[in-house]
């Protein structure tokens, strides 16, 4: 999402469409967590996302848990929005393994303009998702984390089943949990460097060995693409009659 | 022959010691136990530490990993169609069920809707992938307490659900079935009949799973009363399928959830739940699930509308920018996929929750003072497939 204030141009976009069971709960969430909510988005019908100050991230979620009535945890992640462009095709320029720490940003990578729903300042975000069972409703909520040390206290003295999810995020994003119990690996060997799910972090196989795809695909010339979309729609259409 | 000093023995010494060592740590008169990675229990490779007084577990560590195959990273560099074939591969025994709730995210994402009548095949093929899974689950019970009868009835049975499947996707294990926009292909020719017919002798499966062990004393006494998870202890973990509604949680994402893209909504069925939280009750939802996804399936069969099975899209897919996150009902508990797209060829990022990756996060809090036979019980009434948790 390139423009921030997603919020606003969703609601003008669909008036429409008015979804009242989550507009109430979007008005209850920001009387219950004040000025620590930064940022909403609301798609109605669909989902609400939310974005929380990082700094009251365990007052968010045990609010979230205790007032809230959101009993149920999903999934604890994380989000990393730099865009790093080798590795990502077959075809794309791969500038070596040590690209990250060239200043001119070489490698290819490029820093995104905004990202997301509901926002984000910077490029890693900790993406939460609980559910409430009696309201059948439930919410995305992320939280900027810096650059350099992302770190944030653990919930999981609040929702136990965080441990696992805050495990697997440490060892993926690298996002520090503290005061977590048992902050080890879960997937990978201990003595694993890297942290796998950050954009920057190559993915060897395809580096080593090209993408096996490649060798008997022939790209599409240019001028025959829309001919090609047009006879595709007109034989579905073709099928439905 | 060379000369080894004591010293250099005694360090030699420690450091296997200390490779041998588990998360667990070793205290005086506990044992470690070390639960697979091999198991029958334990459908793939996972290690259970678990430390021993006696007869009784003091702490369990379950040790994941040994499968994990990144697919996360990998969904990042393929294609948003080439992704299904990955996803079938996380819960092999309920394949068709894995690629859904990832087509119908980039489905939301791009703004379109399935014709009805793929909604229906969709529905069926996802309940034909629970009947298939959740029958190797009632056999394998009787294999955790020793009973090796009702494993053959199961894998016999399971094999016609498979043949049903095989013969609509081409695919047994990993149909690859789904598009962006419908199905590959229709159902082939006879085959509502057949798959009825299939419906009927699964049922007989069932009865013939009940009359094996529910009434069996042994089979009673094993799993009555054991791992017993309070419901709220299951919320917060993240539980799901018939683990929470085996807790008395009355929620089913068939009935509760988005019911616009399947076709749950258009028959008439029921969720089962039981009160109790203890290994038969777990096991006693999956057996009235499996019976009644034979008549959601005989319902499908019956109302199947016509018409096309492909939606209007694009030949080369690109999902416009935007997140969604589409969670299903899976054979194990709640499948979800929270997919970030920027515009794209392939998904910016795919996170995906899986239902055994929770389910088997409460291990270390269910174990606590069980006995060691209860250990294979318990996990084996959780059901896990190792694919759902290492990905």
């Amino acid at each position: 999402m390139t423009d921030t204030d997603t919020s606003t141009e969703v609601e003008e976009a669909e008036e429409v469409e008015v979804d009242e069971a989550r507009e109430a709960l979007l008005a209850e969430l920001t009387e219950a967590l004040g000025d620590a909510l930064v940022e909403h988005h609301l798609i109605p019908g669909r989902d609400l996302w939310i974005r929380v100050d990082a700094g009251r991230w365990v007052d968010v979620v045990h609010a979230l848990r205790h007032d809230l009535d959101f009993g149920y945890f999903d999934f604890l992640s994380g989000l990393d929005w730099k865009i790093a462009e080798w590795g990502r095709y077959e075809d794309t320029p791969f500038g070596g393994l040590d690209a990250e720490d060239d200043d001119s940003g070489g490698g290819g990578i490029v820093l995104p303009e905004g990202s997301g729903y509901a926002g984000g300042d910077s490029r890693f975000q900790l993406l939460l998702r609980v559910f409430s069972v009696d309201r059948g409703l439930g919410v995305t909520v992320k939280a900027d984390l810096d650059e350099e040390h992302p770190e944030v206290p653990t919930v999981s003295s609040i929702y136990p089943g965080a441990d696992w999810h805050e495990r697997e995020t440490w060892e993926m994003f690298g996002f520090n949990f503290v005061g977590h119990p048992h902050q080890v690996h879960l997937y990978l060997p201990t003595d694993f460097e890297g942290f796998p799910l950050r954009k920057d972090y190559p993915l060897l196989a395809r580096q080593v060995k090209p993408w096996p795809g490649v060798v008997d695909v022939e790209p599409i010339p240019e001028h025959l693409e829309e001919q090609l979309e047009q006879a595709a729609l007109e034989a579905a259409e073709g099928d439905e009659s | 022959m060379t000369a080894v000093s004591d010293r250099d023995q005694l360090s030699y010494i420690a450091s296997q010691a200390a490779d041998a060592r588990v998360n667990v740590e070793l205290q005086a008169g506990d044992m470690t136990l070390n639960l697979g990675p091999q198991h029958p229990a334990t459908h793939g490779t996972l290690r259970i530490a678990v430390r021993l007084d006696g007869e009784q577990v003091v702490q369990a560590e379950p040790v994941a990993g040994y499968m994990h195959r990144g697919y996360e990273k990998l969904t990042e560099v393929r294609t948003f169609p080439q992704v299904t074939t990955l996803v079938n591969r996380i819960d092999w025994l309920g394949s068709f069920a894995n690629e859904v709730p990832f087509i119908l995210a980039a489905e939301q994402l791009m703004d379109v809707e399935a014709p009805e009548r793929a909604k229906w095949i969709r529905t069926i093929l996802f309940e034909l992938s629970r009947i298939a899974h959740l029958s190797l689950f009632l056999g394998d019970m009787g294999v955790q307490l020793g009973a090796l009868t009702p494993v053959f009835f199961a894998f016999r049975d399971r094999e016609r659900v498979l043949n049903q499947i095989e013969a609509a996707t081409g695919g047994r294990f990993h149909p690859n079935f789904d598009r962006i926009g419908g199905l590959k292909d229709d159902l082939p020719a006879g085959w509502i009949a057949e798959t009825k017919a299939t419906m009927e002798k699964m049922r007989t499966f069932c009865d013939e799973i009940e009359d094996l062990l529910m009434g069996n004393e042994i089979f009673a006494a094993r799993c009555r009363g054991v791992g017993v998870i309070p419901p709220d202890v299951a919320l917060a973990y993240g539980l799901s399928g018939a683990n929470i509604r085996g807790s008395g949680i009355d929620w089913d994402l068939r009935r509760d959830g988005d019911t616009s893209q399947l076709a749950y909504d258009q028959i008439d069925w029921q969720v089962w739940t039981h009160p109790d939280g203890d290994s038969f009750a777990r096991f006693w939802v999956r057996l009235q699930e499996t019976r009644e996804a034979t008549k959601i399936v005989d319902q499908l069969c019956d109302g199947l509308p016509g018409g096309p099975i492909m939606a209007k899209v694009p030949r080369i897919i690109k999902v416009p920018e935007g997140e969604a996150y589409v969670v299903t009902e899976n054979p194990l508990g709640q499948m979800g996929y929270y997919v970030v797209s920027k515009g794209d060829l392939g998904p910016f990022r795919v996170k995906i929750r899986s239902a055994s990756f929770n389910n088997i996060s409460i291990v270390p809090w269910v174990m606590k003072g069980v006995y060691v036979p209860d250990v294979i019980t318990i996990l084996g009434s959780l059901y896990f497939i190792l694919g759902d948790i290492d990905r």
